[in-house]
């Protein structure tokens, strides 16, 4: 705990952007302080015991996820008026982490849940809408998923093949989704569909689909290498037909809720990477005080100590590029790169700290007993959705030309 | 005094001294803890130190939580107000700065308003269960509090004196290891775990209570209390307002580690077994 109490201590960088002063980063307000501990607690006691069984049995948590929506945790942004906690970014943030840091799985789910699906809705979705899919979804009750990558295109999200054709008041949705997670859990999905192909991404728009319905059907759940827990299977529409008030949003403007909602997005995922990267963290400096080798604790030696600095710097960076993009989102500024930025280093923090965490471990690192390999093998995926490590380096270079523009 | 049917106070004491189980496993130093608690010591990466001047432990950026079985008393002054028989629930503790903290963190669980009786310094190191309870006594006199609810025993010291003593100071009756209670009129029923079971108690109110393992689960705070426990009160009092003097009767003489686990000696038969326990006195 000493540890982490120095951890907080960050360097203050003196930039002031808006209500919320980067100096702020130094000590985290108190309200913020006590909801990360509240979280931590919860995770170390509730999640963290039962991490490596719900990742053996490939079992949704429904208990633990009822427990957070009690506790305000599954819908983090939503004003108390529609059933939410009515915090800010940098709140969901600090919960995304300390729960990740618990079990990984969890912290995806409370992420897709809060930032992939209630976040478009809470932006562009009217009034009727908000009250009838956001409201049952705070509580832990139902959970809800996102559905924009295709089989054939992940990163090329502007090449959506679904289809959205209007006949009479109906929309006909047809296509398939895949990758998409919390789908065997989710009582309702935003999906991204074309209704004029020839307008290429700004033809597509996006709609509200409940779950299950008529003409959607899951495909099978897939096998993954980490983050087992929560499910991903591809969603298939065949003649799937909804009422034209589930549309989210204008015609066409489906490309742009998606970019908006995935740059949010990268946040939860990147507070989700950090909490991996702690958890490896944690295991490797604890076995580093207590395995001995060549007559004292390998914390002692001087390889040991240069990764446990690696790491620790890895994250501690990772973790100030969140909490200012989360700052900056708050302030409604723009913050756009730096979430990119703050996604792209904590997933490589995440996977570089969990590589090394079983380096530390050696042989035990590599078996089931301890839990570096599971950290290990969730942390592969936050590289790779919600943005892929590539997609961050282009959204980030096209902003550094942006600014030197001539 | 006439007391009505309807229970309008309840105080919630909150010790919140730090964790300090000698960083040996909490079997052997806290025999009545389970395994909620023991999680809970273990994992605050925490090795206990004795301080070179051997008054007492290092507590010098340890990170300081409420005492687990205050936790369970607070939980239960809330589950009270749930269930609308009491009116109003304080959290109230004795300490330095540091303890507001805690106080806000019952006022997250659902406690009304909190009481922050400063001791520091000095004070603070030398504060034990006869000046705490003359504090609390003091307290309830002025709120006019009808029922106290404290942990039975703080995980640091392990007095299990501070509710006895604060009932005895107001010559209220005692309802200590509570395992169950239940507020039946003006009487309460408290189901007490001793050593040889469980007894039933009825006790009349005003009354102290201290609160066991298994009374309740306490529960996490939901985030719209925490922003709501912001808004809430804390008053700071001092012990010389309430006319405590905290002057400690105790003379602390020397705070030393438990020994070290000494090998076992490993004997061939029984007869060398009895004969080696001879040797050592304990036959």
């Amino acid at each position: 705990m000493a540890a982490l109490f120095k951890a907080r201590r960050a360097l203050g960088m003196a930039v002031g952007h808006g209500v919320r002063c980067l100096s702020q980063l130094a000590e985290l307000p108190e309200l913020h302080q006590m909801m990360r501990q509240t979280c931590r607690d919860y995770a170390q006691k509730e999640l963290a015991p039962i991490a490596a069984q719900l990742d053996k049995d490939h079992k949704f948590p429904a208990k633990q996820v009822k427990e957070l929506g009690a506790m305000g945790v599954m819908a983090v942004e939503v004003p108390e008026s529609l059933g939410g906690a009515g915090m800010d970014y940098l709140a969901y943030c600090l919960a995304v982490e300390e729960l990740s840091r618990g079990c990984a799985s969890t912290g995806v789910i409370v992420s897709v849940n809060n930032s992939l699906y209630l976040g478009p809705i809470l932006k562009f979705g009217t009034e009727e809408q908000k009250k009838q899919w956001i409201t049952p979804f705070t509580t832990g009750e139902r959970v809800g998923c996102f559905a924009l990558s295709e089989p054939g295109n992940g990163s090329d999200a502007g090449a959506a093949s679904t289809l959205a054709q209007q006949e009479g008041d109906e929309w006909v949705l047809s296509g398939t989704k895949a990758w998409i997670t919390n789908c065997w859990d989710a009582s309702a999905t935003v999906v991204f569909a074309t209704t004029d192909k020839s307008l290429k991404h700004k033809g597509i728009s996006a709609f509200l689909v409940p779950m299950p319905h008529p003409g959607l059907s899951l495909g099978k759940k897939e096998d993954k290498l980490g983050i087992r827990a929560s499910s991903t299977a591809n969603i298939i529409l065949e003649d799937c037909r909804i009422p034209l008030g589930n549309m989210l949003g204008e015609r066409g403007m489906g490309f742009k809720i998606a970019m908006q909602t995935l740059d949010s997005g990268r946040l939860g995922i990147a507070a989700q990477a950090l909490g991996i990267a702690q958890a490896a963290l944690d295991c490797s400096a604890d076995y580093a005080h207590k395995r001995t080798a060549f007559g004292a604790p390998i914390g002692k030696l001087q390889a040991i100590q240069f990764k446990l600095a690696d790491m620790a710097l890895a994250i501690e960076s990772a973790r100030l590029l969140t909490w200012r993009a989360a700052m900056l989102r708050d302030a409604k500024k723009p913050f756009t790169k730096e979430a990119a930025m703050a996604k792209l280093a904590a997933s490589e923090a995440a996977t570089f700290v969990s590589h090394q965490a079983i380096q530390v471990l050696g042989g035990m690192g590599y078996v089931t007993d301890m839990p570096a390999e599971r950290h290990y093998r969730d942390a592969r995926i936050t590289e790779i959705y919600e943005g892929t490590s590539e997609i961050q380096r282009l959204v980030i270079a096209n902003n550094i030309l942006k600014e030197y523009q001539q | 005094m006439h007391r009505s049917s309807e229970v309008k106070h309840v105080a919630s004491y909150l010790n919140t001294r730090g964790c300090e189980c000698f960083g040996q496993p909490c079997e052997s130093h806290c025999p009545v803890l389970t395994d909620r608690t023991i999680h809970v010591q273990l994992k605050t990466f925490i090795k206990i130190r004795v301080k070179p001047d051997r008054t007492g432990v290092v507590t010098d950026g340890v990170k300081h939580s409420m005492n687990p079985f205050c936790e369970i008393a607070v939980e239960e002054a809330i589950k009270l107000k749930e269930k609308k028989l009491v009116k109003e629930v304080v959290a109230v503790s004795c300490g330095p700065q540091q303890v507001q903290e805690t106080i806000r963190t019952a006022l997250a669980m659902g406690a009304d308003r909190g009481i922050h009786v400063e001791v520091s310094g000095k004070d603070y190191e030398t504060l034990g269960p006869l000046q705490v309870s003359k504090i609390f006594a003091a307290l309830a006199k002025k709120e006019q509090a009808d029922l106290i609810i404290l942990g039975k025993q703080a995980i640091d010291d392990d007095c299990n004196q501070t509710g006895q003593i604060t009932a005895a100071l107001l010559d209220w009756p005692q309802g200590t290891f509570a395992s169950e209670m239940t507020l039946e009129a003006d009487k309460l029923k408290v189901v007490r775990e001793v050593d040889g079971g469980l007894e039933t108690i009825k006790i009349n109110l005003p009354a102290v209570v201290t609160a066991d393992l298994r009374l309740n689960t306490p529960r996490y705070a939901t985030l719209p209390n925490i922003m709501k426990a912001k808004k809430k009160k804390i008053a700071n009092v001092k012990p010389a307002d309430l006319g405590v003097d905290v002057c400690s009767r105790l003379e602390v003489l020397k705070v030393d580690e438990p020994p070290q686990r000494q090998a076992g000696v490993k004997v061939e038969t029984v007869d060398d077994l009895v004969g080696k326990l001879k040797e050592a006195g304990r036959v």
